[in-house]
């Protein structure tokens, strides 16, 4: 205990300390974030639960006929895509008005079915996109291709790597690492909150299934060159090297600079 | 007129020659020895060793600040000069067929697709780049707090006022050097970043249009701007650079390292280790210990992952488009400048809210940091030599304007990042920009103000330090039964460390007319310097003199570190003198005077 | 006050007098003290240099030898991962993939190159200090400054040889070779500055004003709006409410330069309601409330791609400019001063859009000629 003690003050000391920290924190991190939920499609409609589902948790803001409130958008014609993706991330049932709604970390409120009922009672108000097939979402498609699509048309709001960015007075676009194909593709057709419409007669369903490919295997291809720092670009990088960087360089030259005991 | 072949009594050469011997002088080193006998009988280089060897170099941490930056510029040239083995700097087009999924049958530049091959396909080739580019980041660190540290030191003075000059210009011509070597490999963000590049300068007045398009060879981008810039960042810059540098370490030579104040040091010595052994392996260490740790994390830490960012369209951007940190300053000045500082005037566009950020502030800032050493002498009148530097808190003005400027320079750079700070802390990027915004001028006052306290404080405990000596934790009992904490007395050796500086008074303007009434040519140059020398040094403290410590120890205050029996035996023969004292706490004494101090012993006595 | 160290510079000393002689009554010591203080010194005398401590290795043997293995060490460490570096070069596959803490899956054989030179490299440089700090002689050196200034003599030595040698070249009294020889200097470097400053690059003339949409296609027919990268072109009633269109003109291929035709042409197409739509010039220029702006900020001329749906803004991602499609994409913070151009923009026979002409002003950054 007293030689432990005495090395506290030791100068490697603090680098020791930081190193477990790190290590500590990101080895809690990995075994406890959170995990994708799978969300399985379920073609099964049931538009009279649906309704019932949407009288008890909706219609406060949405109106009895789904057709708008003061701050809720008229949801007549949006289709069965749109309600997927926002209760099937979390976003809807709103859980307090803010800047914009954010998928819930905690995963939906609802279960499959719930959501597939839903989805199905606002389908049946007036036509919109539906739910993507799989084959559309799973990958599979020209990666490079959806590469350059996205660089054009996604990479200035969601960065290079997807891994979000900030928009006008608080909104920000999420970072897309952790959204599942479906619902990366019912944000492009449907456009949810700032997010503009990429719908089918904007980018065709082979483009928007490249884009998800892209996207899919971004997340999932090993680092090249180490630990990517989150790939937000040159910020991070310079942090570190404020940090960590010229920390460690310093370290060594107050030890060198120290007389030897 | 004669021939000198002629003129028999002038042929030295003749004479020198019957004196010498045809055998060389035998070595005595061995094989080593007679390489370096071979060596000196052609060059006389032993003098030259000699001379070297026998430099001395003290010990200090921020000493090798200076020497991260010289061994981070070896680096970079080592690993630069690997990556032009396989770097393709042109700008014609072909299609990637290479190994790396997400990008092939796309259409680039060769210098992308070089850079994507050297990253991902040449082996070890992403280690070499990733140490050339941590490496380039390091340096420019290590630069900047090396300039902190000559500056609060107060290593500027004279006689280093050319080498602060040469370390500025230095400076300046990495960040160039650096914002190019960022721009090679035509990515999206570093095309994002040539292209900004291209509109600060159509942004200069009247030759703006004319520089862009001279400099991009047309209009942006292109094909030429790759090449002319490889041709700066590998050959025009660097020899630039490596000059300057060695013209650097050769003043440092000339000149002898500064020190630190402290027993035995003086403007007239330096004290240290000699270069050899003791610097060679320290510093030739240093060199494999920084070049070890930039190795570790350019093993570890991706740094500018181009194959993500993708090969550069004008259309394209990404989120989150920043310059490297170094340029972080720039940029976040442009992100603060108001659009109204554009406007039209005799039927031309000023652009003033791009100008004042990108053309104009590294000169504006630089030409600042130039003048600063001869304004300082001018206002201290101070022509003498400093080899011994300042600790920071003797000179508290000085620290306050460096503190400022720094707060200045971390607004620029905090605006810089303010989309990644608003992603990251949920916060409102116009906020953010207009909170920076008010911070850009309410900062650096607020910061030289605090710091200038602080080091006035400092400068108080120190003194305190003297007077009172240190706080031992013995506590004593006096025959009354009061309890005070005894002192215990600095050895001289510590108190010179807190006493040796000198602390500069204002200077009065001298009178503006003479006898006979004829007014000075000078008297406005010195009433302005009167004032400036009023700003700098009419909140000071003075360092304690001899007869102050006399003073303190006649008081009895300095007496408390004496054994305690003795201390409780003053405290019968002064009772109620302690009272004061307990607490080893210091006079307070009024910010406008300085010798207040000394007025406060006394009425303590 | 403070002894200059450099008697013969008076301005210091005077400095320090004159202060004293201007009647600054606070630097008076009090007369108390001065009285039976007198054989004080003004100022602390300087020690000298401290006594020197021996460090463990200089008097004990087995401490030394403890260093000496320690260095040796260090040393053999940095070998081993040298070693290690060529296996790791040979040995490890372009491909292999290595799940690290913190790190995550990593490339294996950069992350071994990595740590392996990085280790191999340290070890030396670690070593190397430490052998310094507790071997190598530490009693502290002390090396005597002079003054930089060269000596009188030496300096009267140099301006004379300067001044005969100015002398020697009669410079003086044969004015005609120093009026001459200056002309001569002073433009010598002409014609290396003008062949690079003329053949760098063409003179702007009006490519900053000009874009493609101000040419029509070959036939005489007006430009297409075409998709950004698929190269389609656009019906009005694909462009549904709240959708955006990264656009550039047909045709933009069989340009000389398509780049530099893409940086100024680059335009966003978005459909509003046509009811939010403050200004009547941008109804009009635009279809059904379908618009098109120029995507080049007029900051510094990076792409404003962020389209806010609900808000209707248009955002540049490099400084923040924020521009408003309900008032004619006019600036409502940020840098930027000026509005994004807008394109005017009609239906042809078969249903889509083109552009009826170019931007009615130059597009992108500010520039001096722009008026």
């Amino acid at each position: 205990m007293s030689s432990l003690a005495a090395r506290r003050r030791h100068p490697a000391a603090l680098v020791i300390v930081l190193l477990f920290g790190l290590i500590v924190t990101g080895g809690l991190y990995a075994a406890l974030a959170p995990k994708n939920a799978d969300a399985a499609t379920s073609s099964s409609s049931d538009i009279a639960a649906g309704k019932q589902l949407f009288l008890s948790n909706c219609a406060t803001c949405h109106g009895v006929n789904a057709t708008g409130g003061n701050e809720a958008p008229d949801l007549v014609g949006v289709g069965a895509a749109a309600v997927d993706f926002q209760v099937g991330t979390g976003r809807m049932p709103l859980a307090a008005p803010g800047i914009q709604a954010e998928a819930d970390t905690n995963g939906p409120q609802f279960d499959n079915k719930q959501i597939s009922q839903l989805a199905a009672y606002v389908a049946s108000l007036g036509p919109g996109p539906g739910i993507p097939a799989s084959d559309l979402t799973s990958g599979g498609g020209d990666i490079a291709k959806g590469g350059e699509l996205f660089r054009v048309n996604c990479a200035m709001c969601h960065n290079f790597a997807g891994s979000g960015g900030a928009l006008t007075r608080g909104k920000f676009a999420p970072s897309l690492m952790d959204v599942s194909g479906k619902h990366m593709y019912e944000a492009m057709e449907t456009g949810p909150q700032s997010m503009p419409v990429f719908n089918n007669t904007n980018m065709s369903p082979t483009d928007k299934k490249d884009i998800i490919s892209f996207l899919q295997n971004t997340k999932d291809e090993p680092n090249q060159g180490g630990a990517n720092l989150g790939n937000l670009g040159p910020v991070p990088e310079g942090l570190f090297v404020w940090t960590i960087g010229i920390g460690l360089l310093i370290g060594a030259a107050v030890w060198l600079g120290r007389k030897a005991a | 007129m004669t021939t000198l072949n002629e003129d028999t009594s002038g042929r030295s050469a003749d004479a020198l020659r019957a004196d010498d011997t045809t055998e060389a002088p035998t070595g005595n080193g061995g094989a080593i020895g007679g390489v370096a006998n071979w060596v000196d009988e052609r060059t006389g280089a032993a003098k030259g060793v000699r001379f070297l060897m026998k430099k001395v170099f003290p010990d200090h941490w921020s000493f090798m600040l200076g020497e991260i930056a010289m061994y981070s510029l070896i680096i970079v040239l080592i690993t630069g000069t690997f990556l032009t083995f396989w770097f393709v700097p042109s700008m014609s087009e072909s299609v990637y067929n290479g190994p790396y999924v997400p990008l092939r049958g796309i259409t680039m530049s060769d210098a992308f697709k070089s850079t994507v091959d050297i990253s991902l396909d040449v082996r070890g080739g992403l280690l070499i780049r990733q140490i050339h580019h941590w490496s380039a980041l390091i340096f420019i660190v290590a630069i900047m707090l090396h300039m902190f540290r000559v500056f609060f030191t107060g290593a500027f003075r004279k006689p280093r006022e050319i080498n602060w000059i040469i370390g500025l210009v230095l400076s300046m011509l990495v960040l160039v050097e650096g914002f190019i070597g960022y721009s090679l490999p035509d990515d999206v963000l570093s095309g994002t970043g040539v292209r900004a590049a291209q509109g600060f300068m159509l942004s200069i007045p009247i030759v703006g249009s004319y520089i862009a398009y001279f400099l991009f060879g047309g209009g942006f981008p292109g094909t030429a701007i790759i090449p002319r810039f490889f041709t700066i960042h590998v050959l025009l810059l660097p020899a630039i650079i490596v000059g300057l540098f060695t013209a650097h370490i050769i003043l440092v030579m000339v000149h002898k390292h500064t020190q630190y104040p402290g027993p035995g040091k003086t403007d007239k010595n330096v004290v240290g280790f000699p270069l050899m052994p003791v610097y060679t392996a320290k510093a030739g260490g240093f060199f494999f210990v920084v070049f070890g740790v930039t190795a570790l994390i350019a093993g570890l830490v991706t740094i500018d992952p181009i194959w993500m960012y993708g090969p550069y369209e004008p259309t394209m951007i990404t989120a989150g488009s920043q310059p490297d940190w170094f340029m972080g300053f720039a940029d976040g000045a442009l992100r603060l400048l108001p659009g109204f500082l554009e406007f039209t005037l005799l039927g031309h566009t000023w652009s003033f809210n791009v100008m004042l950020g990108a053309i104009l502030l590294i000169p504006i800032l630089w030409t600042l940091m130039g003048v600063y050493p001869f304004v300082e002498s001018w206002v201290t009148g101070d022509k003498r030599e400093h080899h011994v530097l300042d600790r920071p808190r003797n000179v508290p003005t000085r620290t306050g304007l460096g503190m400022a400027a720094i707060a200045f320079y971390a607004v620029l750079f905090g605006a810089a990042g303010n989309d990644i700070i608003a992603i990251k802390l949920h916060l409102s990027i116009d906020d953010i920009t207009n909170t920076l915004r008010i911070m850009l001028v309410a900062a650096p006052v607020i910061v030289f103000w605090v710091t200038k306290r602080v080091c006035l404080s400092l400068q108080r405990k120190d003194r305190d330090l003297v007077l009172h000596g240190k706080e031992t934790g013995r506590i004593v009992r006096t025959a009354e039964g009061r309890f005070f904490e005894a002192h215990e007395p600095l050895d001289e050796y510590e108190r010179w460390r807190l006493v040796s500086f000198e602390a500069h008074r204002p200077i009065a303007a001298p009178a503006e007319t003479d006898e006979n009434g004829v007014r000075s040519k000078t008297a406005s140059a010195d009433r302005t310097r009167a004032r400036l020398s009023q700003f700098f040094f009419n909140d000071r403290i003075e360092p304690v003199t001899p007869l102050e410590l006399a003073a303190a120890h006649h008081d009895g205050q300095a007496d408390e570190a004496l054994a305690p029996l003795e201390a409780a035996a003053l405290e019968d023969a002064h009772p109620g003198e302690f009272g004061g004292h307990l607490h080893g706490g210091a006079e307070e004494i009024e910010e406008h005077n300085a010798y207040a101090h000394q007025q406060g012993s006394d009425d303590d006595a | 006050m403070t002894t200059p160290s450099n008697p013969s510079d008076k301005e210091s000393s005077v400095t320090h007098d004159s202060t004293s002689e201007a009647g600054d009554d606070r630097a008076l010591v009090s007369l108390e003290h001065r009285e039976g203080s007198d054989n004080l010194p003004e100022r602390f005398q300087d020690p000298g240099l401290p006594a020197h401590i021996h460090r463990a290795g200089d008097s004990d043997e087995a401490a030394a030898r403890r260093y000496e293995r320690q260095v040796a060490a260090l040393f053999a460490i940095s070998m081993f991962a040298t070693v290690l570096f060529v296996v790791s070069y040979f040995a490890v596959g372009n491909d292999t993939v290595v799940s690290l803490p913190i790190i995550g899956r990593t490339m294996a054989l950069h992350v071994s190159l990595g740590v392996t030179l990085g280790m191999s490299l340290l070890c030396i440089g670690l070593g190397a200090i430490h052998w310094a700090k507790t071997l190598m002689p530490d009693t502290e050196v002390v090396e005597e400054r002079h003054e930089l200034r060269s000596p009188d003599e030496a300096r009267e030595g140099a301006v004379k040889i300067l001044a005969d040698g100015l002398e020697g070249s009669q410079l003086k009294r044969r004015p005609l070779i120093k009026y001459t020889l200056g002309g001569a200097l002073g433009l010598f470097a002409i014609p290396l500055g003008l062949q690079l400053v003329g053949s760098l690059g063409p003179l702007p003339h009006t490519d900053l004003e000009t874009t493609l949409w101000d040419s029509k296609l070959p036939g005489g027919k007006p430009r297409r709006l075409m998709r950004d990268p698929d190269g389609t072109a656009i019906r009005l009633s694909d462009v549904t409410l709240g959708s955006v269109f990264h656009v550039l003109p047909e045709g933009i291929d069989a340009t000389p330069d398509p780049n530099n035709e893409k940086l100024k042409a680059a335009v966003i197409l978005i459909s509003l309601q046509e009811n939010l739509i403050k200004s009547a010039r941008e109804r009009k220029w635009g279809v059904d409330g379908v618009v098109a702006y120029s995507k080049i900020c007029t900051h510094v001329g990076c792409p404003v791609g962020l389209y806010e749906q609900t808000t209707h803004h248009l955002l540049c991602p490099c400084h923040q400019s924020t521009f408003d499609l309900t008032e004619d994409c006019k600036v409502i913070f940020g840098p930027a001063k000026r509005a994004l151009p807008q394109l005017k923009i009609s239906v042809d026979d078969e249903g889509y859009l083109v552009a009826d002409h170019g931007f009615d002003q130059p597009v992108g950054p500010s520039f001096w000629e722009r008026a």
